[in-house]
């Protein structure tokens, strides 16, 4: 097994023991389920609504661990010096950096994975309860294997998270580090706005800085196809599969970005 | 083998300070050292003279800001040496969910032991530290000292030939340093080089062939503790035959211990040197038994340098 390989294993196995984690999934799984007692008091719409509460908090609990993991596995590693250890072990640190990604993308599709089962699991639930008249009243199926693409894409954009958190965590604190992604969560679901900003504003400078941050920053309204899917509406694969390599090559050059940094770090 | 475990050649390192106008602080300033294989060097100074500092340079945790670190002839950092070496920081702290036996059977995978080795290294080695049961218990519910044994054990989980360890003995209670004395004198005896660094002098004088002495990021003194200029502070006279009443009237009475058969041992402090004394005895019938120089200890001798370093130009 390869140095990185081992480091992500160990970086998983650390992660799932984690209380916080285990609660985390736990409220996420519970929210999944009572999504189900919130749909029955919305005549019609219960599918639709477990479905985008389901997803919805696939997405945000998703979002929470991969932040608060994620900033912790480098900046608490570097606070708590546990870091002097395993750099004097025959470790690159671009190895560190990269082992350290890939073991939290793996804890991350173990819990969405888990979101993802507790969802269908209700979703299933209620298809057998309800009546066969009923059922044809829906945009799709309750247990439509559409979702899973939305919960793709919920995952490639945590992935993305994912990176941002470690790339800010490799050179500020852990709090610092949690502020800037959340900031970034929140920009990147309206960074279509920036393209447009010209026709809001007379300023070419304000609108040349607006379309640069356009393009700098990270764009992730395109990963939420929630709507779509709830209204079983089709996603192409062709969608999906840029949506996927702009995640990427994003994610490439935030780990490049991340690894430059870190390589050149003075651990005082 | 190299002949030189460790090299160090005008090692220094800056630390930019203030954030408008950094200016640098020198930690480290041209340390130039070579540690030969199988010695056991102490590597000493109080706190803050830049004993860490030199070994996060040697394990490329810190980059310098000019001159060599090298270990086992090869650049630190360089994955090779790494391979070789074991290293226990200060007050160690590894993760909190993952027990004694894991650590260790995570840190020996990633020197490529196959998880069958490594699983019986690890046995092997907390036994030699002295985890026993508690080797199952996660790392967060483990004392300092506990974490220091741990620690020295995964220093040595790859069967390293230079070992470093900083302020091995920090965080230990009585047993702890005793034992830790014993595991570096084990060391010493299996032909490894051992670099460790210490501000307890005892320590170092109990199990160093060499010490190398740093203030102020400077290294101010390196050699065999028998070799160090240690300054002479008294002497120890043995003499016999005469009366110890005899040395009252001399002002000797208050330094003199009467031992047995009628042999007295006189502690002439540093201001009264034998030449003054010996004339007198000798009137008074005493002979001579034996005359040592008593010479500063190793904790004096260290004072003293940190008091010079720590005066002012004048």
């Amino acid at each position: 097994m390869s140095v990185i390989a081992r480091i992500a294993v160990q970086v998983f196995k650390e992660s799932v023991r984690d209380k916080v984690l285990y609660n985390l999934v736990l409220f996420a799984v519970l929210l999944i389920a009572a999504s189900y007692l919130i749909g029955q008091l919305t005549a019609g719409q219960d599918v639709k609504i477990i479905k985008d509460l389901g997803l919805a908090a696939t997405q945000i609990f998703g979002l929470v661990i991969a932040v608060f993991i994620g900033i912790g596995l480098v900046s608490k590693e570097v606070e708590r010096r546990s870091i002097y250890g395993l750099l004097a072990k025959p470790v690159r640190r671009h190895e560190l950096i990269l082992g350290k990604y890939a073991g939290l993308v793996l804890t991350l599709a173990v819990n969405v994975s888990v979101m993802a089962v507790a969802l269908y699991a209700v979703l299933g639930y209620m298809s057998w309860v309800e009546t066969e008249e009923f059922r044809r009243t829906w945009d799709a199926s309750a247990t439509d294997p559409a979702m899973l693409t939305a919960i793709l894409l919920i995952f490639v954009q945590l992935m993305l998270l994912t990176a941002i958190a470690l790339f800010f965590s490799t050179f500020s604190s852990p709090i610092l580090s949690a502020v800037l992604t959340f900031g970034l969560f929140v920009v990147g679901h309206f960074n279509a706005d920036l393209r447009n900003f010209e026709r809001v504003v007379d300023s070419p400078v304000a609108a040349s800085l607006a379309r640069a941050l356009y393009y700098a920053l990270p764009n992730l309204a395109p990963f939420d196809v929630k709507a779509q899917v709830v209204h079983g509406h089709a996603v192409s694969l062709g969608y999906v599969a840029a949506t996927s390599a702009y995640a990427a090559a994003y994610i490439c050059a935030l780990l490049l970005a991340a690894i430059l940094i870190f390589s050149r770090r003075d651990f005082k | 083998m190299a002949r030189y475990a460790i090299r160090l050649t005008e090692l220094t390192k800056d630390y930019p300070t203030g954030f408008w106008r950094p200016r640098p602080v020198r930690a480290l300033d041209q340390v130039t050292l070579d540690v030969e294989s199988g010695e056991v060097l102490g590597y000493l100074g109080p706190n803050g003279a830049g004993k860490t500092t030199t070994l996060k340079l040697l394990m490329q945790l810190i980059y310098p800001t000019s001159g060599r670190a090298e270990i086992l002839g090869r650049p630190a950092g360089d994955i090779e040496a790494k391979r070789r070496l074991g290293y226990l920081p200060e007050l160690p702290y590894f993760y909190d969910n993952l027990t004694a036996e894991e650590l260790l059977v995570y840190f020996g995978g990633l020197f490529g032991l196959a998880p069958a080795v490594a699983r019986t290294r690890a046995s092997t080695l907390l036994d030699r530290v002295g985890i026993g049961a508690e080797r199952r218990r996660r790392l967060r519910r483990y004392s300092k000292g506990m974490l220091q044994r741990v620690g020295i054990a995964q220093a040595l989980v790859n069967d390293p030939e230079v070992v470093f360890l900083d302020e091995p003995m920090s965080g230990l209670d009585p047993v702890g340093r005793r034992d830790m004395r014993e595991l570096i004198q084990s060391l010493r005896g299996e032909g490894r080089t051992v670099f460790f660094s210490s501000h307890i002098l005892s320590d170092a004088e109990a199990l160093c062939t060499r010490v190398a002495i740093l203030v102020k990021g400077r290294l101010v003194s390196t050699g065999r503790l028998a070799d160090l200029a240690f300054e002479v502070q008294g002497w120890e006279l043995v003499v016999s035959g005469g009366e110890r009443g005899e040395l009252a009237g001399r002002g000797l009475d208050a330094v003199t211990t009467t031992v047995s058969d009628g042999r007295h041992i006189i502690e002439l402090p540093f201001d009264r040197p034998p030449d003054q004394v010996l004339p007198e005895l000798s009137r008074l019938r005493f002979q001579v038994v034996s005359l040592i120089p008593r010479h500063e200890s190793l904790e004096d001798y260290f004072m003293r340098l940190v008091a010079s370093r720590q005066e002012p130009a004048a």
